[in-house]
């Protein structure tokens, strides 16, 4: 191994693309303008579920300068009229029957952005409305078949042990049911796109996204086009969070259908009520348990019966229910294991990928349950846990060997350590007689698996590439996306760490499915551990391929890499290699009957929270948050703290402040002064800490960070809540409303 | 912008004169635009119905703050930045600068109007309570001439208020009082800060030798309009400061007040949360 000068791996190197996004000069999808360039808009559909009688031009607009576009246009270019992803039934313009509100019909284009919303006012869609599926449980109850033969796109069974034959063994059976609604990913910067489509070229689009060559493949079917003649430009991004895991493929097409009509870049940038209304949101969820334990609170059997919904289409639905049915045992062993999923439909927007995928929701369920056996159980909620802990060499719910070391409980000391947790449950106890405000310290222990689920990596079989300039700089091919959360700075810390040089020589080529191969989706916590280390192989191999042809030996400085590389270019052309993922030894997954090594490694969390519960106004704060984690190695402290201080933020804005109003399947709050995310006052400080464990199969030991900071903060809050209450709430987002229906009885008249 | 911005008209008049010309003119179909914090948002949602407006944010005469020994009178045009900075206003009618700094974010509050606030009506808005707690009075002028009227009674119904449409709010005056007087403004918003009211309360009080002499109460976001509680404020003048009238205050506000359910918030909270402020204003006033 060369001499590295300053070994940047653990090091908070500035963001790479920071300078320019904080001086205005990073180009967003909406600061990009071509030639002769016009707007486009979508005409959407009011109502849930209906059969289109009639789509009529009306008002005084001028139609004939106006590109309009339907199904019908679809048809005549040969193409497919759906989104390909998964199952393939979401239609890019409804032809004939909607099945969601706010469904796109109708697309306009128009070189006039103001008489565009003019038009598009003016364009009268006329129904014959159907039945409609508005919630889970009536989709459960098969109120009305709205898709396939039984509403359900897709289910999962987890059986580990004997679950059936355990409630025989147990001293106690503890039953509870538990419930988490959409969430919205609220990205600074909203859906956008531009294209450009003709017959001759293809179709080229540029937006903002998070997984390049999902839109690329869409594309492709949706112009019966060969894979070279699409290409997708992913521009800078303003946040994703998994709401531009899939939609883009959907505006990216309804730009490029057109283009490809009027002959010009059309772009469409959706605004703030457009975005919040049609595109994907969070999940609602509904989890049920019944646990078998012994009267010394050891576990027995988990029962868990866990839905989703997922909105009139399938999307992304199978692979949110697959991480969250894995997750929804967390780190505990357990014998006996029955997880029963489904994703089931509804006549609403489908729901999406958003951080955390599935996981926040059953983790939520699983730990808010932990609490209620504890006390059934007669034992404190960490007392509880920690008789159930899962132990290296144990089993988790998918009867995966934990092979790395996991040391919950040191977790749980440190975490109560920072906190005063055990000093502050006594304290509050005896406060709270006396006052108005209520406080209250709960907490929440969890896990997240980095990386796709169970066979996921080894079927994407992700590419990276590397490549020497003559210059000597090294530029990273790759389609994993910077959308904030540090892309571009640690591909570049990992590079430099492998070769030997400073991280400023590290490029990273912007994701363009011309130029770069495809390193799979920017999603699932997979680009740091995943692609990060194939970053690593490809630079290594560059190295060796400099070394094996004798022009660097192999311990050099840099300015002879640089030599190197420049020579490498002269005598041979071109220096480029590859990296393909690799399975790490000992991963065996069985699809069929989801067992085994569900994730190659897993990142393990305890997080606290400290609340106060207002009696006036039954408002609660959290007053206080500790969130610690063990995530391998930490690449960059500054990122990855900010990471895990935007996730919580964003779960503390999931439990108590975020609350899509639905009337009629449709977000009745699509405006940020009614849809409430938290503002810095109702954050209190986070306070972050890691513990390291480097992962072998990691780049320098990193695992997945990206998603674990969701997981947490709704059941610790809620745990807190109802120490500071002494009521037990199922739900969130938890509002102040439901806190008094619950709260009035408790405490009226004992403390005003 | 999903507004079709050629179908709307802006004319800004040189002087005060020159703009109730112009509203008079043409009966309701100008309307005055002044710091534009609320006009602006529909217009950006294509949810702005009417078209034409008189910008009257240059109009000199609808600005600063007076003060004699009677009143504090304000200019339509008075920023919530603005009123906050009073010290007269700091000293003597705090809830109307409490009011004024939880009202949007700053960019907000250094454009937003106090007189915009009255005449944009919502039943929701910052100031109201605080203003009618204060026994605010109203300047509308026109082409005819001025006259003053009290702002308890101003608004008849959702939206609906006694100026004319050819008439202008000017000044909103505040009569100052010899009496020291306990102030209570509580606004509960769907967050911290940047929120819109789900509750909002304004209450003032003198007490002497455990009788309460005189109080005030009004509540925002309740009812179709701000709303003054007078049937409370009846049970509760002239008793003694105790248990059982507080309880008895709690029932007559119980009655007094109908909320209504929205995308915000539900009635049976603000019920529940109105009666609790009016408790804990009561209990935190000293005797």
């Amino acid at each position: 191994m060369s001499a590295s000068p300053n070994h940047p791996i653990g090091k908070s190197v500035p963001r790479k693309e920071g300078r320019k996004k904080v001086t205005g000069q990073a180009l967003y999808v909406d600061d990009i303008s071509f030639a002769e360039m016009i707007y486009g808009v979508t005409v959407r559909s009011s109502v849930p579920r209906g059969r289109i009688t009639n789509i009529s031009f009306a008002g005084d607009t001028p139609w004939d300068e106006f590109t309009i576009v339907t199904a019908k246009d679809i048809r005549d270019i040969g193409g497919e009229n759906y989104v390909a992803l998964i199952l393939n039934d979401q239609p890019y313009l409804a032809d004939e029957v909607v099945n969601h509100a706010e469904e796109a019909i109708v697309l306009l284009a128009h070189p006039n952005k103001y008489l565009l919303e003019e038009a598009r006012r003016n364009v009268r869609i006329e129904y014959e409305e159907l039945p409609a599926i508005l919630t889970l449980e009536d989709s459960v109850d098969k109120k009305e078949i709205i898709w396939g033969e039984d509403n359900v796109f897709k289910t999962f069974l987890v059986d580990k042990g004997n679950v059936d034959e355990a409630w025989t063994n147990a001293d106690l059976i503890v039953e509870g049911e538990y419930f988490t609604g959409a969430q919205e990913q609220l990205y600074i910067e909203n859906n956008g796109v531009i294209a450009i489509a003709n017959e001759h070229d293809g179709v080229t689009v540029w937006g903002s996204m998070q997984c390049p060559y999902y839109v690329h493949k869409a594309l492709i079917k949706l112009f019966a086009l060969p894979e070279d003649k699409v290409r997708v430009i992913q521009t800078e991004t303003g946040g994703g969070f998994g709401g531009k895991e899939e939609y883009p493929s959907i505006i990216a097409g309804h730009a490029a259908l057109l283009s490809l009509k009027c002959g010009k870049p059309v772009k469409i940038i959706y605004d703030r009520a457009e975005d919040m209304v049609a595109t994907t949101k969070r999940h609602p969820s509904r989890t049920r348990h019944k646990t078998a334990v012994t009267k010394d609170g050891k576990l027995v059997a988990m029962d868990i019966e866990f839905v989703i919904d997922g909105g009139a289409y399938c999307t992304l639905s199978p692979v949110v229910l697959s991480r969250g049915t894995i997750h929804a045992a967390g780190p505990y062993f357990s014998p006996n294991v029955r997880i029963r999923s489904s994703a089931v439909a509804t006549n609403i927007p489908p729901h999406g990928a958003f951080r955390g995928f599935g996981a926040p929701q059953g983790i939520f369920a699983l730990e808010r349950h932990l609490d209620k056996v504890a006390k059934a159980v007669g034992l404190t909620p960490d007392e509880f846990r920690r008789r159930n802990f899962i132990q290296q060499g144990e089993t988790t719910a998918t009867s995966q060997i934990i092979r790395e070391k996991v040391d919950m409980a040191g977790l749980l000391d440190r975490a109560f350590e920072l906190t005063g947790y055990h000093e502050k449950r006594q304290r509050f106890a005896k406060e709270n007689e006396q006052s108005r405000v209520k406080k209250g310290i709960g907490f929440a222990t969890f896990m997240h698996g980095a990386g796709f689920t169970g066979s996921g990596e080894v079927y994407l079989a992700s590419v990276v590439g590397a490549e020497a300039t003559s210059e000597g700089r090294v530029k990273i091919l790759a389609a994993s996306t910077e959308i904030g959360q540090g892309t571009n700075t640690i591909f570049a810390q990992i590079a430099s760490e492998a070769l030997g040089v400073d991280s400023d020589l590290i490029e990273v080529a912007q994701p363009d499915t011309a130029n770069v191969p495809n390193s799979g989706p920017t999603v699932a916590s997979r680009t740091c551990m995943v692609v990060g280390k194939l970053v690593e192989s490809a630079v290594l191999a560059l190295k060796q391929t400099l070394v094996g042809s004798g022009l660097l030996r192999e311990d050099y400085s840099q300015s002879e890499f640089q030599e190197a590389c420049r020579t490498h270019i002269e005598k041979f052309g071109p220096l480029k290699t590859f990296s393909t993922y690799q399975a790490p030894p000992n991963i065996h997954w069985n699809d069929e009957k989801y067992q085994g090594d569900a994730y190659g490694a897993y990142a393990w969390a305890v997080y606290v929270a400290e609340v106060s519960v207002d009696s006036l106004t039954y408002e609660a704060q959290v007053e206080d948050f500790v969130a610690l984690q063990e995530v391998g190695r930490v690449i960059n402290p500054v990122l990855a703290t900010g990471q895990i201080e935007g996730g919580v933020a964003q779960g503390i804005g999931f439990t108590l402040f975020e609350n899509v109003v639905w009337q009629n399947g449709r977000m009745a709050n699509n405006q940020m002064t009614n849809y409430i995310m938290p503002t810095p006052a109702d954050i209190p400080p986070i306070r972050v800490y890691f513990e390291e464990n480097p992962y072998a199969y990691g780049p320098g030991g990193a695992k997945g960070i990206g998603e674990l900071p969701m997981d947490g903060p709704a059941p610790a809050i809620l745990n807190a809540i109802e120490n500071a209450t002494g009521v037990s709430f199922d739900h969130v987002p938890l509002m102040p409303e439901a806190i008094m229906e619950n709260l009035t009885n408790v405490l009226h008249g004992i403390t005003l | 912008m999903r507004a079709y911005i050629p179908s709307y008209q802006l004319v800004t008049p040189p002087s005060l004169g020159e703009a109730l010309d112009v509203l008079a003119a043409d009966g309701g179909v100008w309307r005055p635009f002044a710091g534009g914090t609320d006009l602006m948002v529909l217009l950006e949602a294509g949810k702005l119905p009417h078209k034409n407006y008189l910008n009257i944010w240059n109009l000199k005469e609808l600005r600063g703050i007076e003060v004699t020994a009677q009143h504090v009178t304000l200019g339509a045009l008075t920023t919530y930045t603005e009123v906050q900075q009073e010290k007269v206003l700091q000293e003597e009618f705090p809830m109307l600068c409490q009011a004024a700094s939880e009202t949007g974010g700053l960019a907000i509050q250094n454009r937003g109007t106090l007189g915009g606030n009255i005449v944009n009506a919502s039943p929701a808005a910052d100031s109201p309570p605080a203003l009618l707690t204060y026994d605010a009075e109203l300047e509308l002028i026109s082409l005819g001439g001025a006259r003053w009227v009290a702002y308890h009674g101003f608004h008849t119904g959702y939206k609906q208020m006694i100026i004319r449409p050819d008439e202008l709010l000017t000044r909103i005056r505040l009569p100052r009082s010899a009496d020291k007087l306990q102030h209570y403004y509580r606004k509960v918003g769907t967050r911290k800060a940047q929120a819109i009211s789900k509750v909002c309360f304004a209450g003032t009080a003198q007490v002497r030798d455990g009788k309460i002499e005189d109080l005030r109460i009004a509540l925002g976001s309740i009812a179709p309009v701000p709303l003054r509680c007078v049937k409370t404020e009846d049970a509760l003048r002239g008793s003694e400061l105790n248990q059982p009238a507080i309880a008895q205050a709690r029932a007559v506000l119980a009655n007094e007040i109908v909320p209504i359910d929205d995308i915000r918030s539900t009635s049976n909270y603000r019920h529940q949360v109105s009666l609790n402020l009016l408790e804990d204003f009561l209990r935190q006033l000293s005797a």
